[in-house]
């Protein structure tokens, strides 16, 4: 895996508050957990960078790779990996989520 | 080809002997649900609880993680 591809997802990640790796677009997604996740994280309210990994197999490889974690997708506030679809439902239904996002709610 | 429920629960008890499983399937035959108890979990954040189910469950199921909706805990004391 090249360090630029590594680089370049840390760029991302640390460079925007809500990351979200997925398959497809929030408006157009590719798979229902990336479809899931995007509308559990729209539904906040808050702005948040989207990446399509179908568009790139070195980026959706190297996301796993960045995380060692095995799926897409995958979520990220404030550079930390949040997890991937079962954890972020887990995190909205006990509002933990909520509390993760509602200070960049204000920011935005 | 995808592994059964059973196979699944199998796997996890291998890498966490402690382990209460309750896996099943959910949505056609390739979609499974499953939560995992073990004391082993204590004090590990909810993705690092992930990880470890991921190790016991190992490279060959990495379709049947795809589609696996996952849920950890500790033991209620």
């Amino acid at each position: 895996m090249s360090e630029t591809v590594l680089e370049q997802i840390d760029q991302v990640i640390k460079g925007n508050d809500i990351v979200l790796f997925m398959k497809g677009t929030p408006d157009f997604p590719q798979c229902g957990f990336s479809q899931r996740v995007g509308s559990i994280v729209s539904s906040y309210g808050v702005p948040f960078a989207a990446v399509n990994v179908l568009l790139s197999e070195e980026i959706r490889q190297g996301i796993k790779d960045y995380s060692d974690w095995p799926t897409i997708p995958q979520l990220y506030i404030k550079g930390e990996f949040i997890g991937g679809c079962d954890i972020v439902s887990e995190m909205q239904e006990n509002g933990e989520l909520a509390e993760l996002l509602a200070p960049l709610k204000k920011e935005a | 080809m995808t592994p059964t429920p059973e196979e699944i629960a199998v796997m996890v008890r291998q890498g966490l002997p402690d382990a209460v499983v309750d896996v099943r399937l959910y949505s056609g035959d390739d979609h499974f649900e499953m939560e995992v108890v073990s004391a082993a979990f204590a004090g590990k954040s909810r993705i690092a609880q992930h990880k470890m189910v991921y190790a016991a469950l190992g490279d060959h199921m990495r379709e049947a993680i795809h589609a696996l909706a996952l849920k950890t805990s500790v033991p209620k004391e």
